[in-house]
């Protein structure tokens, strides 16, 4: 099923607020294998200058994609999540998120566009926290293989 | 010591499905093609493949390290998904070595990164590049 190119340039509504925990650092850290003290040890990360705990440079990509989820399932884009592979993805981080921050993500679809028989899907998806402080902006192409 | 042109000491990290399976659980992406031989072979995948964030956050383990073992550290990070990692149903898993080269000193405190992974020789990120703090 071909995806709707009417959805470039759509703008999404803002998530639900997110609570970023010890313990989702913990669990995320873990399951990639990083053993950095500063996203286990709260009083570590203290020493280094943190307010709590703070995350791998990758796990913005469990809020982001929540986020950007919403998009992804929207039965009116077309996509065919079992023929998805990820393209590229990209952050960039005004700061680590850390362990109490309460976000939200903003997510804009880039572009969608053809490449050969396959569809590519690229998404913006800002994270910022309910003050309005900008921490992350996440950039992500979805590849749709073709038939 | 982190000067342009320098060429980084590659690093090997591992996937297994027990792996796969704690990364779909804590990232919360259960696409079935990451744990489910009989889907990911119905639509054509050589068999189960590894997340493509689970291979880009052990390229961000390996740049961590670089930038003084401090997550906070690692100001940018972006890559490119050239190849599927794939993973067999056995307790070896799949290899990925990642590897690195300085590619600019950007100003005082910053230094840009050139990243590889590849799984048997196979490049499954490329154009990768992190930003890192460096004191």
């Amino acid at each position: 099923m071909a995806l709707n190119p009417e959805y470039a340039g759509r703008t999404f509504e803002p998530s639900a607020p997110y609570e970023v925990s010890r313990v989702k650092i913990a669990e995320f850290a873990t399951a990639i294998g990083e053993q950095s003290p500063l996203c286990f040890d709260s009083e570590a990360a203290r020493k280094a200058g943190y307010p709590d705990v703070i995350a791998p440079p990758t796990f913005a990509i469990v809020i982001s994609s929540s986020g950007a989820s919403k998009v992804i399932f929207d039965p009116a884009l077309g996509l065919n999540y079992a023929r998805v592979v990820h393209g590229e993805q990209r952050f960039e981080h005004a700061r680590p998120l850390h362990a109490g921050d309460v976000v939200i993500t903003r997510t804009t679809i880039e572009v969608i566009k053809p490449i050969g028989k396959h569809t590519s899907v690229t998404t913006r998806t800002e994270v910022e926290t309910t003050a309005g402080e900008l921490v992350c902006t996440a950039r992500n192409t979805l590849v749709e293989r073709g038939e | 010591m982190l000067t342009p042109g320098t060429e980084l000491e590659p690093k090997t990290y591992h996937a297994t499905r027990l792996d796969l399976i704690k990364y779909a659980g804590a990232s919360g992406d259960f696409n079935v093609i990451h744990w489910n031989e009989r889907v990911a072979t119905s639509v054509g995948l050589p068999n189960v493949i590894a997340h493509g964030m689970y291979t880009m956050a052990q390229a961000g383990r390996y740049v961590t390290e670089l930038a003084g073992g401090d997550p906070g550290n690692v100001l940018e990070f972006g890559v490119r998904f050239s190849a599927m990692v794939v993973v067999p149903d056995d307790d070896k898993g799949a290899t990925i070595e990642v590897s690195g080269t300085v590619a600019e000193q950007l100003d005082e405190n910053r230094v840009a990164i050139d990243v590889v992974a590849r799984q048997d020789g196979t490049k499954v990120l490329s154009r990768a590049r992190a930003v890192i703090r460096v004191q």
